[in-house]
């Protein structure tokens, strides 16, 4: 990847035209909408970006779409699935904006599913109980927001304007993650354990969340200064500590790090550094659960290849059968 | 969208958690599915019979969603996430509800979460249609297709004559979400039939298999005075619509002996409970 943001030396003088408008456009904060002039190194990596986060949002369903049909009421079943519901949603407008790119959603999910593309490491981590539903909810979309609050002002229009309603629902994920555990820290003492067992697990996979150390982020300067990103991984993770730690305490459970204190002089809390090595593993394909998201969503996409080659057939044999018509309009019910 | 800063975010998610904001998402936030209505029993009302009609029609529903939730990250195409999503949910909600109205008018007091977690198998009363497993999309939408059109016919009599109005309330509410089922179903049934040789095969595979299950839904015992034999000439009459749409018949079969409505079942219904109720059993005393 370009770790540069100035395009390739342009070729004539309209190029050169184009890149000075480009540059002149991210310079005041104004929006790249899908009709304008970008560079190539620009579109790529938004394509490269956009595409991993809906993959993301694809993957994942799957740890906490387990617990759809164990949910232990039928509130929580109900919140559970329509946030899993909220997530299919959100990989839908993200392929989308990717599109407005010139990218190909079923492109993009071969490429995923071939393990070509990346998507968040955080969904390869297993959800043994339940407590894990609420944990994802409040360190794993908490952690999410704070990474994509800023996307909402994105300078590539079509990302910038899908991350305001991504984020939307994705605080309501946060706080119903939140709220279930308030109420499990309630109940008895085997819930208890279970959401404290659920914290130890999730809060050092979360903190990698934002990424590897500013000084080994390679895309990062690259984001930054095209205003696709907004903040570097490190301030993302202090203002995740930041938030989080008021809400630990509320709620009574400790975070798992001995170095974590607040820092009067710094006005925020100093924590210790995570293990990179295992973000490297995980990312790398090693992590306790990459083969097994990956496989799900594959059979998924082979096992319904003939659902979707016969909804081409029956619109182009509906086409065919009254050629002026348009292929939406299919069958109907009484 | 300019309005929407970081600070303005982080603010709102720093702040504190109120108790009173209990709407965490839209249709997921109450606690008492039926507050603020009239619960009273009208006159005259055979409170055993409501209150069976009640948890029968909540059994066909939960069982429903529950095979529907078994769709998700397997589904063919993302749409089709969103939408089978949709239509679980919305059973969900009828569950939740008529759950809700059972343990009312039943004396026992008992909540939705009573109904679904802490009766076994044999005290189900869903038709066995609902409880068969998923199958391959093909056999899914068929299954929607028939209970989908067959509880929108219910419904739509419950709606208008029910004797209880929070019942009739209830089957209003069910009666615009089914439309939509039975046109997903419906839309999904024309393409798979008409779509291509291996779609048509899977389609009529799948109607072989159902068939025994179907005269159940017009056999059984009435539901608040809603006798499903009057249901048989509307429901088969929309069903012969869509499979000639879709060049698809519904196979006469012999029906299968017993009624999901008396407490028969499949083998099937005991597994998919046993994972239903697995963590709500597992701490009975638990706060969720």
């Amino acid at each position: 990847m370009t770790t540069t943001h100035s395009a390739p030396s342009a070729t004539d003088g309209a190029e050169q035209q184009l890149q000075e408008q480009f540059d002149a456009s991210i310079a005041k904060d104004q929006r790249i909408e899908p009709r304008d002039w970008m560079p190539d190194g620009y579109r790529k990596t938004l394509i490269r970006q956009i595409a991993q986060h809906a993959h993301s949002e694809i993957i994942g369903m799957q740890p906490e779409g387990e617990w759809i049909t164990r949910a232990p009421s039928l509130r929580r079943k109900a919140i559970l699935f329509a946030k899993v519901q909220d997530e299919a949603g959100h990989g839908l407008y993200l392929y989308s904006a990717a599109e407005t790119l010139g990218a190909d959603r079923a492109d993009l999910t071969e490429r995923l599913i071939e393990g070509r593309q990346k998507y968040s490491s955080i969904f390869n981590y297993p959800t043994p109980s339940f407590a894990d539903v609420g944990v994802i909810g409040w360190f794993v979309d908490g952690a999410a927001i704070c990474n994509q609050v800023p996307l909402c002002r994105s300078s590539y229009g079509p990302y910038a304007r899908s991350m305001v309603r991504i984020c939307k629902e994705e605080s309501f994920h946060q706080r119903q993650g939140y709220e279930l555990l308030l109420t499990m820290m309630r109940g008895t003492e085997a819930q208890r354990a279970m959401v404290q067992d659920a914290v130890d697990r999730w809060w050092w996979p979360s903190l990698m969340m934002f990424g590897p150390p500013d000084g080994d982020s390679p895309n990062s300067a690259a984001s930054m200064a095209w205003k696709i990103k907004r903040h570097t991984n490190d301030e993302l993770r202090q203002r995740f500590v930041d938030m989080t730690v008021p809400q630990a305490a509320k709620l009574g459970v400790t975070l798992p790090d001995p170095e974590l204190r607040w820092n009067d002089e710094r006005g925020r809390h100093d924590f210790g550094t995570p293990d990179w090595s295992e973000l490297q593993r995980v990312i790398k394909g090693d992590g306790p659960c990459n083969a097994e998201r990956i496989t799900r969503r594959r059979t998924a996409h082979e096992e319904g290849a003939w659902v979707r080659e016969a909804a081409s057939a029956h619109a182009a044999k509906t086409a065919a059968r009254i050629p002026d018509a348009p292929q939406t309009q299919e069958g109907t019910a009484a | 969208m300019t309005d929407v800063t970081d600070d303005h975010v982080y603010l709102s998610l720093a702040e504190g958690h109120g108790e009173s904001d209990a709407r965490w998402a839209f249709g997921t936030g109450f606690e008492d599915p039926l507050h603020g209505v009239d619960t009273s029993v009208p006159a005259g009302t055979d409170a055993v019979e409501l209150a069976a009609a009640c948890t029968a029609l909540g059994d066909d529903a939960l069982v429903g969603a529950q095979r529907l939730a078994e769709w998700c990250t397997r589904a063919p195409e993302l749409e089709e996430e969103v939408a089978l999503a949709n239509i679980g949910l919305d059973l969900l909600g009828q569950a939740r509800l008529l759950y809700a109205r059972a343990g009312q008018v039943d004396g026992s007091g008992r909540n939705e979460d009573a109904f679904a977690y802490f009766r076994d198998a044999a005290a189900f009363r869903n038709v066995r249609l609902a409880e068969l497993p998923n199958g391959d999309f093909a056999f899914s939408t068929v299954r929607l297709l028939i209970l989908s059109s067959w509880r929108l016919a219910l419904l739509t009599r419950l709606a208008g004559s029910a004797a209880d109005p929070v019942l009739a309330a209830i089957a209003a509410k069910g009666v615009k979400e089914l439309t939509y089922h039975r046109q997903y179903a419906a839309d999904w049934t024309v393409r798979l039939g008409d779509g291509t040789e291996e779609s048509h095969r899977r389609m009529r595979t799948a109607l072989d298999a159902v068939s025994p299950y179907v005269d159940e839904l017009f056999a059984s015992r009435p539901v608040s005075g809603i006798g499903p034999a009057d249901l048989r000439d509307e429901v088969t009459g929309v069903l012969r619509q869509v499979f000639d749409a879709a060049g698809l018949a519904l196979p006469a079969a012999a029906p299968l002996p017993g009624y999901g409505r008396a407490g028969d079942h499949t083998a099937h219904l005991a597994p998919l409970l046993a994972e239903l109720q697995s963590v709500a059993r597992a701490h009975p005393e638990g706060a969720w």
